[in-house]
């Protein structure tokens, strides 16, 4: 791994720069504020790119153009939509309940930066690296429909309570499908800290490792995850054609926004933790092979960063060709592929992944 | 820094400890409760019991918070409002509190807390799995399994009672009288002539 591409020499400098010009707990204090700072910024900037992203993609797949005025390219689009957003008046709808109408959109927005704090996007570019990364992951983005749900109740509105209903019912359950596919790529890393889990693919990334029940992992991964993220085939929690807008109906301005928001950073999430788990985060493509070593040497070459963001890039891709090819699915046919084919063989593809795991079937 | 950061966390627990009982909205009281048991989780990050912090993140915050505001939505309307308190059970009810946090307090002031002297554990998650599943000294399969029968049966009979009586059903009616059967053999199986005479 070249050295230079590591961001831990640049956060170590800075640490070293501020240690020397104050007290340990003020340089805490500094430290947390400034990487806040950095992920709000990070989190805004991700949103208008991917929202960008999204309409460009969607236009691709329907033969259009997309957003092409404002800007080359339109690609100053989402900037003037954020713009507007931000300066509409706030409107709470008089039999609401205030506090909880106005808490629901944080709740929604607060668990993506949290999931954020633990993801490697590059070498040393991590926030914190806890010794149950993954599982910290799933325990914070369990909480997440607790927003829709909450912000569905509180607009006291049909069309909001029922998408929140829908939303809850189809998370709820799809969580377990993520969480087995996750666990299942667990016993391959033996580990739960992210870092941990991207330095053991250093020989290669654990989809090629891994193999069969590897990539039936992911493909359980990738649709269970498409559900959590309420993203079409499955976002009928908003279903426009029958619910208006869902549980975020009763939202306007900036609280739209949040809600908005959070479904394109949970997006980003879980393309992340699907880079980190199976596609070795920042790691470069490497083959576990004898004879490869020289191919290996020229991808060290191409920077960490440029490796995990690619990655994620594409993933994110990925889930939104799911989304402008596939119709929505009716709420008892996204039950019934939850509970009767996905979970069952997320079941058996873990004792699979069990057996590989313990006669050492696996590169 | 720590300590601030306890003190910050303890008066969310208690704030919102006290905000849950006397919410007289359901939906709000959920929210307080699901405050405490975010901090409550904090506390265990603060102790560096990471594993537990989780736990304590996905099984309550995410499970049980979710699980309770998930039948409020069923069950209640948004005007709903619990009953008033009156005066007599709110004195009751702050007297028995005050005196059970006076015998809290004093016990937790008079007992002389020693450290134990032994070595710190190890709060991993491997050590915490191999702990669970040891039949060693200090391992915990027993109450593991145990636990896990327990789910199994809580499970199997949620199934029994969501269930309806599948003897009730008729093929050739569109509908079935859903309301409760009061009588004792309701449930004992039925040949097609009874179900039909009932559902007429």
């Amino acid at each position: 791994m070249n050295a230079i591409y590591d961001f831990s020499i640049l956060t170590a400098w800075i640490h070293q720069w501020l240690s020397g010009l104050m007290e340990p707990t003020a340089v805490m204090i500094t430290e947390m504020v400034i990487i806040g700072t950095i992920l709000i910024l990070f989190v805004a900037a991700m949103g208008l790119v991917l929202v960008l992203a999204e309409r460009k993609v969607a236009a691709f797949f329907q033969l259009r153009l997309g957003p092409n005025r404002v800007g080359p390219w339109g690609i100053l689009q989402t900037l003037a939509d954020f713009l507007k957003l931000l300066t509409k008046e706030l409107i709470t709808t008089k039999s609401a309940d205030k506090f909880l109408y106005n808490l629901a959109p944080f709740i929604v927005m607060i668990t993506p930066f949290l999931a954020l704090g633990v993801i490697p996007f590059a070498p040393g570019l991590q926030i914190m690296d806890l010794n149950i990364g993954v599982f910290f992951i799933t325990a914070v983005s369990s909480m997440g429909v607790l927003g829709i749900l909450i912000g569905g109740w509180a607009s006291n509105n049909k069309y909001s309570l029922i998408g929140g209903m829908r939303s809850a019912a189809m998370v709820v359950s799809y969580e377990l499908s993520v969480t087995l596919a996750i666990m299942t790529m667990v016993i391959l890393t033996g580990t739960l800290s992210m870092s941990e889990i991207v330095n053991s693919q250093a020989d290669g990334w654990w989809i090629i490792k891994g193999h069969i029940p590897a990539l039936i992992a992911f493909i359980i991964y990738l649709i269970a995850s498409t559900a959590e993220t309420n993203r079409g085939p499955f976002d009928l929690a908003e279903a426009e054609s029958e619910l208006t807008a869902g549980f975020h109906t009763e939202y306007g301005g900036i609280k739209f926004a949040f809600f908005f928001l959070s479904e394109f950073v949970n997006m980003l999430i879980v393309s992340s933790i699907a880079t980190v788990i199976f596609f070795g985060g920042w790691m470069p493509f490497h083959l576990p092979f004898e004879w490869a070593t020289g191919f290996n040497h020229i991808m060290d070459f191409i920077p960490g960063i440029v490796w995990g963001f690619g990655k994620v890039t594409f993933i994110i891709f990925l889930m939104m060709w799911f989304r402008w090819t596939f119709p929505r699915l009716r709420i008892d046919q996204i039950l019934n592929l939850e509970w009767k084919y996905l979970l069952p063989m997320n079941l058996i593809n873990f004792l699979l992944m069990s057996l590989i795991a313990l006669t050492g079937f696996y590169l | 820094m720590e300590q601030y950061i306890f003190y910050i966390l303890a008066s969310i627990i208690l704030v919102f400890s006290y905000l849950t009982v006397t919410s007289r909205m359901i939906l709000r009281a959920a929210v307080y409760l699901l405050f405490v048991l975010i901090a409550t989780s904090g506390i265990y990050f603060m102790l560096n019991y990471n594993f537990l912090a989780a736990v304590q993140l996905t099984v309550y915050a995410g499970g049980i918070a979710v699980l309770i505001v998930f039948s409020v939505l069923l069950t209640s309307q948004l005007n709903e409002k619990m009953e008033k308190v009156t005066p007599v059970k709110m004195l009751s009810g702050g007297l028995i509190a005050f005196a059970g946090a006076i015998l809290t307090i004093s016990t937790i002031t008079q007992y002389e807390f020693v450290a134990n002297g032994l070595a710190e554990l190890d709060p991993s998650p491997k050590a915490i799995g191999y702990a669970m599943l040891s039949y060693e000294h200090n391992g915990y399969v027993l109450p593991f399994e145990v636990i896990s029968v327990l789910l199994l049966a809580a499970m199997v009979g949620a199934i029994v009672i969501a269930k309806r009586p599948a003897k009730l059903l008729n093929e050739d009616a569109t509908e079935v009288d859903m309301s409760f059967p009061t009588s004792k053999d309701a449930y004992k199986s039925r040949t097609k002539e009874e179900i039909d005479s009932l559902l007429k």
